[in-house]
């Protein structure tokens, strides 16, 4: 009986432990709500998804309105594979945020930090389940809303205006996936995924308003991704918030946008409209490429690693969005793979640079220098972070791009492998700068004696390093995934 | 297989219970662990193990046959007397990143496909810089990056070749290949660079003598050789590689007779060994290859014992220029004994390096290459001369140089002496080193005229070069080294290679500057726009965001709508 509510209660736990955690106050009781809320969707997410493997596609009619009248939640491969990442990140990351020093910040408002971690991961979930648009935007806002307060509560001052300018861009680009969802309306009377699907080839491919509401989405959503040159909101974000939100953001937040992407040009438009009927490829090609480039040779010159490595997520985008305009099975296999991979290695390394930030207040490339001797366990946990952003054979980084270049080699575009293989290389320069800092040099004179960070910091760190190995090697279970996933995106066009 | 484990990946677990071991403990256990490989080798069965299917494509983690073998073998003997030159020394990174730079340079050659092939050649690249940056200075580290750019990249060539033949044959299994499409041709770029080819070989001479006393040793013994296995499996019998091979022979010479770092001397002579090697791939003959393994194995040895004996010398005394070294015996006579003999097994009768050569020689003689003959002969000579006598007489006699030091450490004597007694050993029986060959080939290195043929050009060379001595006529020590080759060529090949080099280095070196001013404006002008200040880097204000937004999206109606 509770299991034919699941794709319900995957959102509705969190949502309701939101507000318990207010209610209760007690820093501990509200970490044990919460910790229990992520992991009961963690269980969810996994349960649904082999529900979804064995029988396929999920509907569920909420309140038990039928669609396309009532609201929708429609999970199919991406889906699940979504609510898998956001909710695996989740419940790693949950139980590192008792420990980092975010808390000691806001002691007495604790319980504000988990309620508002708690209703972002139900947003972001909520925008995977949902096969409703207007839904959709509801639950971007939430996520979004809820993302302003985690990351103002950074303890640099430039936290509160990184959070005012991703609020402003944010809510430009939520603005224009609304006003996309209110021409889609216009244009076909329905507000139902699936349903604006069917009813768009009536409405006809040259039909302006049609036109008009897929560019809003693409920039509205490109706006959320951080397609270079909209990313600008990006690096302060990540740089000033707390370190256990800009892991949690990084690997999540930005992984739901490309979702959207993906879903309303590839399902909701349909690969005809959007490929076909207009040029949107090589735009989005170009864009791309010029992610993987400019913003990996920006993080080789900054000194903040936190802000490195959110150049350095600002390029990767670039990859899935390679992959999304390959316009192929192959493609986009190797973008939803990529969106998983990428989780795992950025979650990775910005939860070893909150270790960091523990033991040295700072994480500055100077300051890091010769830490490899202090606190061995967490360099080497960057290292293996670090390889696999590189895309070092046996890691998850280089199934990623194994299928990319898989995916440029089957549309015969050799130069595109090209551009792949060489800025992979730049990664190398920005990975090893660090490196090089924390293993070759020596550390600066007060910070000689500093301890190893606690295990509560380096065991979810680790256990994400170690999912970048398995994932590595065993990849069967992502690789199936993201096939399907693809392979049903591509069909549904 | 000893337990089961793939040899090389043995070393390289292995290397994980070295920080965990006590002092003598660890040393202990780190010699072992070579021995122990070299152990399991000695009883394994040919044959192809462990294959697994990934991503469709067939991987074959060990392939054991005759030519993998003989490397084996010497690696994993290299391995175990590098690690006893090394004993002295508690660096942790050094003594890990040197085993497992064996490991992986063992596991390569014994890779049965290309992907693991791929990642062995990485790990080679990545272990092995650890041992240049080991010496902690400025120049080491930067000669470190440069070579690890180089070697990585090498590694990302194979890569490409590797999934552009899978794409076109289904498999990536390595064998022998034919040259004639774009795979083969990166495959063999990738494999060059490595075997530093000419006009790739840059990294060689430049990095080995920036790395620590004992990372040299190391160096010298694993990268270069594993390049030649690779070549002498991927590509027997190109004839492109014999012309290559015999330049490589020749080149270096020049470089070695000039250069005043006698561990760079050493460097550009291994160089020139490599040439060797690299035409008997290219003659590709049963008796060829065998003389590639049979001359690796042999270099090898003698090469890491002038490295063993230079790194005593550096050890010891802080510096291994030859201007500023003479009279050596002096203080290290059993160093200079061992020197001498490393010296002597480049080329003498009754020595290592003797039948190894002779294999490669007469393979291009009775294959029909004269020329290729007489350049491998002229370097043959002049090798001596530069990387033997050059090394031996500027180091431990010459001028006094007044320094006083103690002998080298006891370790290292017992690593120099066992490597010396293998070098004579292997001359003195040839029929043990020639029943390890892959190829089943009688063959007899002393033959009257072989040997006073071979004594002819040592002698001579050897002559003039005390002549030049006696009656001052160096330092240009350029001037010794054409004396063996022939008479004619005394005269008039110093003066045009200087005059050439009068011609060609004020060019050269004004290209180098432009190069390098290039890409001194090249990164300030990244810098300008990707520095934390440049208009890419820096925090924009709100409203040109928003702006950036607005032009995208009029960017994509304009397109859309046209």
């Amino acid at each position: 009986m509770l299991l034919a509510h699941l794709p319900a209660l995957v959102i509705v736990i969190p949502l309701i432990c939101a507000p318990l955690c207010v209610l209760l106050r007690g820093k501990d009781w509200a970490f044990i709500v919460a910790l229990l809320a992520t992991w009961a969707s963690f269980a969810c997410s996994v349960l649904l998804t082999i529900q979804v493997m064995k029988v396929g596609t999920i509907s569920y009619a909420m309140g038990g309105w039928a669609p396309p009248y009532g609201i929708e939640i429609r999970l199919d491969a991406l889906n699940v594979f979504i609510l898998l990442i956001v909710s695996g990140i989740g419940s790693v990351v949950a139980p590192y945020a008792r420990n980092s020093l975010l808390l000691e910040h806001i002691e007495e408002r604790a319980y504000m930090f988990y309620c508002a971690y708690l209703l972002c991961l139900c947003g972001l979930m909520g925008v995977a389940v949902t096969g409703d648009a207007f839904n959709l935007f509801v639950f971007l806002e939430i996520s979004s809303l809820s993302s302003y307060v985690l990351i103002a509560l950074g303890s640099d001052r430039r936290a509160l205006t990184a959070a005012y300018q991703y609020l402003v861009m944010g809510t430009i680009g939520a603005t224009f996936i609304v006003i996309a969802v209110g021409l889609l309306y216009q244009a076909t009377g329905t507000l139902n995924m699936a349903d604006i699907a069917n009813r768009l080839p009536e409405a006809g491919y040259t039909n302006r308003t049609v036109i008009a509401a897929f560019a809003f989405m693409v920039i509205g959503a490109g706006l959320k991704i951080a397609i270079f040159p909209l990313h600008q909101w990006l690096p302060n974000a990540y740089t000033y918030a707390p370190n256990i939100v800009s892991a949690f953001l990084a690997a999540t937040a930005t992984k739901v946008s490309v979702y959207i992407l993906l879903r309303f040009v590839f399902s909701v438009f349909g690969v005809e409209f959007s490929f076909v009927s207009l040029p949107t490829a090589i735009p989005l090609l170009v864009l791309a490429v010029l992610a993987m480039f400019l913003p990996s040779i920006v993080a080789c010159f900054q000194t903040n690693v936190k802000r490195v490595l959110a150049y350095s997520s600002v390029a990767q985008i670039g990859y899935m969005v390679l992959g999304l305009g390959f316009v192929s099975v192959a493609g986009l296999t190797a973008s939803i793979l990529h969106l998983f991979n990428h989780a795992l290695m950025k979650g990775a390394l910005f939860l070893v640079l909150g270790a960091v930030f523990y033991r040295i207040g700072s994480c500055n490339i100077d300051r890091m220098a010769g830490l490899a001797k202090q606190m061995p366990w967490t360099m080497a946990a960057f290292v293996g972070g670090g390889l696999s952003l590189i895309g070092v054979p046996l890691t998850a980084g280089f199934i990623s791009k194994w299928y990319l270049i898989l995916a440029a080699l089957e549309k015969g575009w050799w130069y595109i492998v090209v551009l792949i293989v060489v800025s992979s290389l730049i990664a190398v320069v920005y990975v090893f700068r660090v490196i090089e800092a924390a293993y070759f040099r020596d550390a600066p004179d007060d910070l000689v004696n500093v301890a190893e960070a606690p295990i509560s910091l380096l065991a979810p760190a680790w256990i994400l390093v170690f999912a970048n190995f398995y994932f590595g090697v065993e990849t069967s279970i992502s690789v199936g995934i993201a096939e399907r996933a693809a392979q049903s995106l591509m069909g549904a066009g | 297989m000893l337990w089961g484990i793939p040899p090389g990946l043995l070393l390289i677990l292995g290397v994980l219970l070295v920080p965990l071991l006590p002092g003598a403990w660890r040393k202990a256990y780190m010699t072992i662990l070579p021995l122990a490989g070299l152990w399991a080798l000695a009883g394994a069965e040919t044959g192809v193990f462990y294959t697994f299917t990934f991503f469709t494509y067939e991987i074959a983690p060990v392939r054991i046959d005759g030519l993998s073998l003989v490397f084996g073998y010497i690696f994993h003997i290299a391995a175990i007397l590098s690690v006893v030159f090394a004993w002295h020394n508690n660096d942790t990174v050094e003594q890990m990143a040197g085993l497992a730079y064996a490991g992986s340079g063992i596991g390569a050659v014994f890779a049965g496909d290309l992907i693991t092939l791929f990642i062995y050649w990485e790990a080679m690249a990545t272990t092995s810089v650890f041992l240049i940056w080991a010496r902690r200075s400025d120049s080491a580290f930067r000669a470190g990056m440069r070579y690890l750019i180089i070697q990585v990249g090498s590694g990302v060539l194979l890569l490409s070749g590797a999934i552009l033949m899978a794409h076109q044959t289904g498999s990536v299994a390595f064998d022998k290949m034919t040259l004639g499409n774009l795979a083969t041709w990166l495959i063999l770029i990738a494999f060059g660079i490595k075997c530093a080819f000419p006009f790739f070989h840059n990294w060689l001479p430049d990095a080995y003598p920036e790395a620590s006393v004992t990372g040299t040793v190391f160096l010298s013994a694993f990268t270069t050789k594993c390049a030649v296995y690779v070549l002498a499996r991927g590509f027997p019998g190109t004839e492109l590689l014999i012309y290559v091979g015999a330049a490589m022979a020749a080149f270096p010479l020049f470089y070695a007779a000039i250069e005043n770092d006698l561990r760079r001397v050493l460097a550009y002579s291994l160089n020139n060994q490599l040439g060797f090697m690299v035409v008997g791939v290219g003659v590709g003959s049963a008796l060829a290859i065998n003389g590639v393994a049979a001359h690796a194995f042999a270099h090898i040895l003698y090469k890491s014992l002038l490295f063993m004996a230079m790194g005593a010398v550096l050890y010891r005394v802080g510096t291994v220029k030859a201007s500023e070294l003479g009279g050596l015996h002096k203080s290290m006579p059993l160093t200079t004994i061992f020197c001498i003999i490393g010296a002597a097994s480049i080329s003498t009768p009754l020595f290592a390096g003797f039948i190894a050569k002779s294999l490669t020689l007469s393979a291009a003689a009775k294959d029909g290459y004269p020329v290729i003959w007489l350049i491998l002969m002229f370097a043959s000579a002049g090798v001596f001369l530069v990387s033997g006598v050059k090394i031996v007489y500027f180091a431990f006699f010459a001028n006094d140089g007044g320094k006083r030091c103690k002998e080298a450490p006891l370790n290292m004597q017992i690593a120099m002496g066992l490597t010396a007694i293998l070098c004579v050993v292997i001359g003195v029986y040839s029929p043990w080193l020639y029943s390890l060959l892959p190829n089943d080939v009688a063959y007899e290195p002393y033959t009257l005229s072989h040997v006073i043929n071979q004594l002819q050009t040592l002698i001579f060379s050897a002559l003039a070069f005390a002549l030049l001595i006696r009656f001052k006529f160096y330092p240009p020590a350029v001037n010794s080294i054409y004396l063996d080759f022939d008479i004619t060529y005394r005269k008039w090949l110093p003066v045009l290679y200087k005059w050439i080099v009068s011609l060609v280095s004020p060019g050269w070196k004004s290209m180098l500057q432009d190069l390098r001013n290039g890409l001194h404006r090249m990164v300030a002008y990244m810098f300008r726009h990707h520095g934390p200040e440049g208009i890419l880097a820096r925090t924009w204000p709100t409203g040109s965001m928003a702006l950036w937004v607005a032009l995208l999206l009029g960017g994509f109606l304009l397109i859309y709508y046209s």
